[in-house]
């Protein structure tokens, strides 16, 4: 029987330690809703949104109640938007349409986020595609709970160059059309290598077309219940340290686990991954850089901190691998600047660079994240910066993603306040030097040599 | 059999304990175990309850009891015991 030291150990997790489930997200399938009529698609879609998910919030709720455990978010992914609207648009304009429903259906069954206004152009863009990409700075500046991602490569096919300069604009129109509220929003829309179909996190959440027609998928979360049981060992071995982090990762993928079960079953929808994710929030204690702190760096970005990182990523998978059978997703730590105090204080202290940012995606996931740089980068350095980025996860088979805010009118050492989960951050600096011969070729980086394996 | 876990965390006054059993007794919630501890100088109650034949709603106990709590001066919870043996048991 359940004795009264774990009851008390699993109610300081959630009252001291932050441990909550981050997300709940319903994945919808809207291939059923194309129609060539944009009118009659807008139409179907919100029938589908408003139906299907009507009672993911208040399951959501009810489940929060039962436990007494936060679930944070309460989301939706859909098919990618390109797809399902290929038929009936014709014009930017038409897409972000389709944004405005979505927007729309959002607010009617009161989640917060959907995601899915997206592309899969790792190869090639169809003119629906690249229609859905030049809509995006108008969608995005245009709803308030959209998200939107496009995938620009894969270890199977190489990277879309063609693809991945259009996206350096993007972000650039995006960020001045939203420069009112310090171009945010830019922070609803990521780039991706390798984008998984059942990512629950946002900004990068779609439901994949291999998906079923609906599906559940969680996001389990809990940085600073890692920190703390990491305190409890400070000098100890490697051995001890990657124990600990690894007991504490299954403790906390199987309330993940629960919850996940308890709405698949509520809702009658089946069950589809945990994503074993460390995903900070701009809250005291609720960090990843904090737990790098306490592995034993005095900053995060200090040497060490990749291999630090490596470390606290492969644990988490494997405390979390054992607690859940199906395990899917970005999982693992994320490492977002505005959203984790732990890595403003990093910046501020001039400890932690975006090159070593980039060093750092290398072993975890996802990418660049959540960074703020000066509103007059150019769009040929973004897209060489997306590049880099693109080309560590194609050539390590891994997901990688980029999402920069270049923030309209401010400069390197500004500092921009998106609010709530978003945090804030200061805005760093970029290597000026130019990459515009290189961006500007045409076509696509072939796909590495190991991705040949039939 | 529908387990659930109560917790009463706070300072230690007069009292506590019949208050909530008195609330469980009058709504058919039989009481399995009690156990209790000190931590961080806090009184720590633990109950194991069954509320298969309980008169009320989840929702409805676990708002009652934290209104008894609340004028003693207590936290009392009120959780599905799943949440806790999937964590600590594999």
């Amino acid at each position: 029987m359940i004795n009264i030291h774990e009851v008390v150990e699993t109610n300081q997790m959630i009252e001291k330690e932050n441990l909550d489930v981050r997300t709940i997200t319903m994945g919808i399938s809207l291939l059923d809703c194309i129609s060539s009529n944009l009118d009659e698609l807008c139409d179907n879609i919100y029938k589908k949104i408003t139906t299907v998910a009507k009672d993911l919030v208040h399951t959501g709720q009810e489940i929060e109640k039962k436990y007494a455990i936060p679930i944070v978010n309460k989301r939706i992914s859909i098919t990618p938007a390109a797809l399902v609207g290929g038929a009936a648009c014709k014009t930017p304009e038409d897409f972000a349409q389709i944004a405005k429903t979505l927007d729309k259906a959002a607010h009617e069954v009161g989640v917060n986020f959907i995601g899915g206004y997206s592309a899969l152009v790792s190869k090639g863009m169809t003119t629906a595609d690249e229609l859905l990409i030049r809509s995006i700075p108008l969608a995005l500046s245009t709803t308030e709970l959209v998200c939107s991602s496009v995938n620009l490569g894969s270890t199977k096919t190489g990277l879309n160059m063609d693809a991945v300069r259009l996206m350096g604009e993007v972000i650039k129109e995006t960020a001045e059309l939203t420069k009112e509220k310090d171009s945010l929003g830019c922070a609803k829309l990521v780039v991706f290598c390798n984008a998984p179909d059942d990512n629950p996190f946002m900004a990068g959440a779609f439901h994949g077309v291999t998906e079923a027609d609906t599906i559940i998928n969680v996001g389990v979360s809990g940085p600073g219940v890692v920190k703390t049981a990491l305190e409890k060992v400070r000098g100890e071995s490697f051995e001890v340290l990657c124990e600990t982090i690894k007991k504490t990762a299954f403790k906390v993928t199987r309330v993940g686990q629960l919850v996940a079960k308890e709405a698949s079953k509520m809702l009658g929808v089946p069950f589809g991954i945990i994503d074993l994710s460390l995903a900070p929030t701009p809250a005291v204690g609720d960090s990843v850089a904090d737990i790098l702190c306490e592995i034993g760096l005095e900053h995060a970005g200090a040497p060490g901190t990749t291999a630090a990182l490596a470390l606290l990523n492969d644990q988490v998978k494997k405390g979390g691998i054992m607690a859940s059978s199906y395990v899917g997703g970005l999982s693992g730590a994320f490492i977002p600047v505005s959203e984790d105090q732990g890595m403003i204080d990093a910046v501020e202290a001039g400890a932690l660079t975006l090159e070593k940012l980039e060093a750092m995606t290398c072993v975890c996931s996802v990418g660049l994240d959540m960074i703020a740089i000066p509103g007059d980068t150019k769009a040929t350095t973004i897209s060489g910066i997306i590049a880099d980025e693109m080309a560590i996860g194609m050539i390590n088979q891994k997901t990688t993603a980029v999402r920069l805010i270049p923030v309209i009118g401010k400069g390197v050492g500004e500092t921009v306040e998106f609010g709530g989960l978003l945090g804030h951050a200061p805005v760093m600096p970029v290597n000026q030097f130019s990459c515009d011969a290189f961006v500007n070729r045409q076509g696509r980086i072939p796909a590495p040599v190991h991705s040949f394996k039939n | 059999m529908k387990k659930t876990i109560i917790t009463v965390v706070g300072k230690d006054t007069v009292g506590i304990i019949a208050k909530v059993c008195t609330y469980l007794a009058d709504n058919h919630i039989n009481i399995l175990d009690i156990s209790q501890t000190i931590v961080d100088e806090f009184f720590n109650m633990m109950m194991i309850v069954d509320m298969h034949n309980a008169d009320k709603a989840f929702d409805t106990v676990a708002d009652e009891l934290e209104k008894i709590g609340s004028e003693i001066g207590v936290i009392v919870k009120c959780q599905r015991e799943e949440i806790f043996a999937s964590m600590h048991r594999i």
